[in-house]
């Protein structure tokens, strides 16, 4: 009976399917864990304490806010696109659960190995600009439509320079393999690509935090300018889905970043996966850290810094690696 | 050269990130300063403006300050203020504040606005209420300056609260002799201990 459980587990399908579960589940957690720890960094920062009444510590809170997202009425505006509309929020959740499978958490729990696993993330992250076009463009909303503008702009202006960066590491590790990545920086701290490489990664965190729309580059929905940005029209779980996949692509571009930056399950001692996870929410804590620290940029800031600064250095810093990789080898 | 600036430009720029990163760092760690109202109270009211409140006379704890001039019903941009009075040995009147006109004496109406009620030695009068309409005050603090005698003060009543409209239509008069009497009980209750 156990051996023939075993043996159903070991066929790709199963594999493939029992992660993808794992995954929605961690997702979906991930969430409402984030949200909650998002609440109380914005507190402590602002000496406040942060959701505070609703079970211990407030603990409760995002429960609750789920809660309620789940029971509102969900609400198409007249004149919208009712199909592109209801189809946008799926949309911009579904491409983030593929993006885990080649995640290598740790030499044991990988959802699937691939020759391309960062190809593969770099194209699945970037349709979610997709949705939020949709979204914005199907609300038949000003503000929506403009977000959805914003959204486009920045996303394709801000994935040059991070392919470019991961492109440099791709070249010193000379592979597309996330865990042939990782293990690329087993010899010890020192051989992490972040300080191989601390160019490419300040450029990477700069450029993810303007992908995943995060303060300061939070220009699709700065709520002073455009109330919601691309979600103005958007109530319940469809607004739900909206913030879900926001805080999914912040743990992916995080966990790529500890793959790619940090040295991904290997820690100083006991290497393990708990090492991942813990890379991984640290880098979240620093975007959050952002957040609260930045004031929203300008969009002409936005885009100059982009093509005139992380476009520039990415470019150095690719030829240089290309050179410094020839000479070594 | 310009080129150079720019460089440099950038790098301090880049400095300056990190300093506003250090300040919210560090106010992280900070203890909190909100006071979690139910359960405990802010103790230093020192600077809090609540509703206006007539201040007592010195000598007599259940009589106000008011000369009962009229100049902060007149003054107030909201028309909260209204008074009922009554000259010496007379009937009461009022000062309605919606129609804003005073009913003096022997029943003369008197356009509040731009008059006030003759001196105090020419009409001897005694207030019936002071009432205030806290539903419509803005705070401003007209009143409590314009005030010729100081019979105006602002009140610590930070927690107030109340479920209708009915609950901030304040008879101040009767909140100031209330308060008077509240507060002597205390002292000679304490006396006695
Ligand atoms: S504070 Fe201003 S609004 Fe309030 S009663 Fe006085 S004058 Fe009127
Ligand atoms: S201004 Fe002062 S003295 Fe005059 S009526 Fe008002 S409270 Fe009384």
């Amino acid at each position: 009976m156990m051996s023939q459980l075993l043996s159903y587990l070991s066929l790709p399908l199963v594999h493939l399917i029992l992660s993808l579960v794992v995954i929605l589940a961690f997702l979906g957690v991930n969430g409402i864990v984030l949200i909650y720890v998002e609440r109380k960094v914005a507190g402590f920062i602002q000496r406040r304490p942060g959701p505070y009444e609703v079970g211990p510590w407030g603990l409760l809170q995002p429960l609750a806010d789920a809660l309620k997202l789940l029971s509102k009425q969900l609400v198409t505006p007249m004149g919208a696109d009712k199909i592109l509309f209801w189809a946008a929020p799926i949309l911009s959740f579904a491409p983030v659960v593929i993006c885990f499978m080649p995640m290598p958490v740790s030499p044991m729990f990988t959802g699937m190995e691939m020759n391309l696993g960062l190809i593969l993330i770099l194209a699945f992250t970037s349709l979610n600009v997709l949705a939020l076009c949709l979204a914005g463009w199907s609300s038949n909303n000003k503000y929506s439509l403009l977000g959805a503008a914003r959204a486009v702009s920045q996303s394709v202006a801000y994935e040059i320079p991070l392919l470019i960066t991961v492109l440099a590491i791709a070249f010193q590790t000379g592979s597309l393999n996330l865990s042939e990545i990782v293990a690329s920086q087993t010899k010890g701290i020192w051989s992490w690509n972040i300080f191989v490489q601390p160019i490419a990664f300040i450029i990477y965190i700069i450029a993810v935090t303007a992908e995943t729309n995060r303060a300061p580059f939070d220009l699709p929905e700065a709520e002073s300018e455009l109330t919601a940005g691309f979600h103005t029209e958007y109530a319940g779980m469809h607004f739900g889905l909206f913030f879900l996949a926001e805080y999914s692509y912040m743990i992916v571009v995080c966990a790529v970043a500890t793959v790619l930056f940090l040295g991904g399950w290997h820690g100083p001692f006991l290497s393990g996966p708990f090492w991942f996870i813990l890379k991984t929410y640290a880098l979240i804590l620093v975007l959050m850290w952002f957040r609260w620290t930045f004031p929203r940029v300008r969009f002409d800031q936005l885009l100059n810094i982009c093509w005139k600064w992380l476009i520039p250095l990415s470019l150095i810093n690719l030829v240089l690696t290309a050179l410094l990789v020839k000479i070594v080898r | 050269m310009k080129i150079m600036t720019n460089y440099s430009n950038a790098i301090k720029g880049l400095l300056g990130l990190l300093k506003g990163l250090k300040i919210t760092g560090v106010e992280f760690f900070k203890p909190q300063l909100t006071i979690h109202y139910p359960r405990k109270e802010v103790t230093n009211l020192a600077t809090y403006r609540g509703h206006i409140d007539l201040v007592a006379k010195e000598d007599a704890p259940l009589e106000p300050k008011c000369i009962i001039c009229g100049k902060c019903a007149e003054v107030c941009p909201s028309a909260c203020i209204s008074m009922e009075m009554h000259v010496k040995g007379e009937q009461s009147f009022a000062s309605p504040a919606e129609c804003r006109t005073i009913t003096v004496g022997h029943g003369i109406e008197i356009p509040f606005s731009g008059l006030r009620l003759p001196p105090a030695e020419v009409i001897e009068r005694e207030l019936d209420s002071f009432n205030l309409d806290y539903n419509y005050c803005s705070l401003c603090g007209l009143c409590v300056q314009i005030c010729p005698v100081g019979s105006l003060t602002f009140s610590k009543d930070s927690y107030l609260a109340g479920t209708a409209r009915k609950n901030f239509e304040f008879d101040l008069l009767q909140r100031l002799r209330e308060r008077s009497r509240r507060s002597s009980q205390t002292t000679t209750a304490q006396e006695k201990r």
